[in-house]
């Protein structure tokens, strides 16, 4: 044991608040008078048991330190040693470990013994902090009693303008429950620095951002998706255009933990939504060192450049939710990123044949980037349950509404071209032929969610597609 | 009342200052990379500076990243650094 040296001979950890404790009363009694050398550490009263030496142990370092998980639990040491230890009330153990034979007379054989206060929610990783015995490897700093953590935590470029929650030891142990992986694990590589990521920073930040524990596996998980080659978050936040990472949630967890994907989704007011993507963001400039004016050279960013997250509603969808259509199974939970702007709105509350809603949508969906300019963009429709109504009483699927918009947006290249309309931005000279689609069939992704009232549904368009670009990418969820 | 210990959410790392390397006083006998990193029209710059540049004897090496929206590959990194001792780099639009 580190740091207390035991005393010698039997060692008894006691509560006052635990009945078996009080029922071994006269037994410790018992010991004391029979010149046994025995120390008693209680836990929450020290005038507990009455009318025998105890040891304060209402910190309950000795029984932090000894792993005592019940209460009583009794010892033998030797040279500072435990070499024996029985939990509860058991006469025969304990007649065996301190050799006194008709121990308690008049109690019963057995009676199991009460938690011990060291399990109680919070305490262990309060005493776990405050003992220094912890997994964390973070550099600690310390911050003045009489200055405000909060704003410690802005004067130290950690936050994204937002207050965040100041990550105390005690709430970053806290949150690593929230996963099985350890926190010394690397997560990710994040630019643009290429600093790793471990679980711990990974939960520092997620502390920060307003997370509880259960989101943990999401964040890291969005964090993982993030940093690929494929989604590209360095160019993501280096470009001057609008893109910030939008996480979506399937499968079971966004259930489990409430995510919202009903009324108001893409809004604000939903704990997981807020804070997961808000992780996410925080991860980027805090351990990747991203941050706005140094190498994101956004333009103008969007107001999800905060936090940008949302769970499909799988339940009312007339289609495969999202992460299944990209290759997951069925009941998979998982996270797909996807480099998206601000949402815009589309009206259309008359149509109630496919063929109209979808030109509606192909409508509204030219505009993504410049009306005239083809194939560099994908977007993501987030389509609500009335909208869906009309596409699920015609029967059509994901895949035929696909093919539809791609039809309706094949353009001609004397539309497209620059100059054509009077303006100049347009397609290239070699584009003024022929026609060509607005989107890849696979740039086009959707996602069923908002509330059961209102024949809207949502575009978010993305930044450059592709392999030089950035791809959507879907990943499972480990806890 | 004692101080509150925070975990640093950063990757603690510390910036290292390097000076930078000494500007040229002249273009005589060095070489000039032109790094092209695929933004339309910065070619056309690009090209502009390579005419005036080799019409004044000066010899010029030119580059290409892949795409703009990624960090340049270290092998493209590396044979610049070899070949090069002045670079201009076109972040055209």
């Amino acid at each position: 044991m580190n740091g207390v040296r035991l005393p010698e001979g039997l060692v008894a950890i006691v509560k006052q608040d635990c009945p078996t404790c009080h029922l071994i009363v006269p037994v410790l009694t018992e010991l004391a008078a029979a010149g046994l050398p025995l120390t008693i550490y209680s836990q929450d009263d020290p005038a507990f048991p009455p009318g025998l030496p105890v040891v304060d142990d209402t910190g309950l370092e000795v029984s932090l330190r000894l792993d005592i998980e019940t209460v009583p639990t009794l010892l033998r040491v030797i040279g500072g040693e435990v070499v024996e230890r029985t939990e509860g009330w058991r006469r025969n153990k304990w007649e065996d470990l301190t050799a006194v034979a008709g121990l308690g007379r008049g109690l019963p054989d057995y009676r199991p013994g009460c938690g011990s206060r060291t399990l109680e929610p919070g305490i262990a990783e309060t005493l776990a902090a405050r003992s220094g015995v912890t997994r964390l490897r973070s550099r600690n700093v310390a911050v003045g009693a009489l200055e405000d953590p909060v704003e410690a935590c802005f004067e130290r470029g950690w936050s994204d303008g937002l207050p965040v929650v100041p990550p105390t030891p005690e709430r970053v142990l806290r949150m690593l429950e929230g996963t099985r992986r350890a926190p010394g694990e690397v997560v990710a590589v994040v630019p643009p620095d290429y600093a790793e990521c471990t679980v711990e920073k990974a939960a520092i930040n997620a502390v920060m951002a307003g997370c509880r524990p259960e989101y943990l596996p999401v964040v890291l998980t969005a964090v993982e998706a993030a940093c690929t080659d494929e989604f590209n978050i360095h160019g993501i936040l280096a470009t001057t255009y609008f893109v910030g990472p939008v996480v979506i949630v399937n499968g079971p967890i966004a259930g489990a933990i409430g995510m919202n994907s009903g009324v108001n989704a893409l809004g604000q007011g939903n704990r997981a939504n807020a804070t997961i993507g808000r992780a996410l963001q925080l991860v980027i400039r805090n351990v990747g060192g991203g941050r706005p004016g140094g190498v994101d050279r956004a333009t103008l960013g969007n107001p999800g450049k905060y936090t940008f997250c949302f769970a499909e509603d799988e339940e009312r969808s007339p289609w495969e939710p999202l992460a299944v259509e990209r290759g997951l199974r069925s009941g998979t939970s998982a996270v797909t990123l996807f480099a998206g702007e601000g949402s815009r709105g589309v009206f259309d509350q008359q149509s109630r044949s496919p063929e109209s809603l979808a030109r509606s949508l192909a409508g509204c969906l030219r505009t993504v980037a410049h009306p005239k300019l083809v194939r560099d963009y994908d977007a993501l429709i987030v389509v609500s349950p009335e909208h869906a109504r009309v596409f699920r009483e015609a029967g059509w699927s994901k895949a035929r509404l696909r093919e539809e918009i791609v039809r309706l947006l094949t353009l001609p290249g004397a539309e497209i071209v620059r100059g054509a309309g009077g303006c100049a931005e347009g397609m290239p000279e070699e584009f003024a032929r022929g026609s060509w689609p607005k989107f890849l069939p696979e740039g086009l992704l959707f996602v069923h969610a908002g509330g059961s009232a209102g024949l809207f549904s949502a575009i978010i368009g993305s930044w450059k597609n592709g392999a030089a670009g950035s791809r959507p990418v879907t990943r499972e969820v480990r806890v | 009342m004692t101080d509150q210990i925070l975990l640093d959410p950063t990757n603690e790392r510390a910036p290292q200052p390097r000076a930078r390397a000494p500007r040229p006083a002249t273009l005589a006998g060095v070489t000039v990379g032109l790094l092209d990193i695929s933004k339309p029209r910065g070619d056309v710059f690009l090209d502009r500076l390579a005419a005036q540049l080799t019409g004044r004897g000066v010899r010029v090496e030119r580059f290409r990243k892949p795409t703009f929206a990624k960090v340049a590959p270290a092998d493209l990194r590396y044979e610049i650094s070899v070949k090069c001792d002045v670079v201009v780099e076109a972040l055209a639009d």
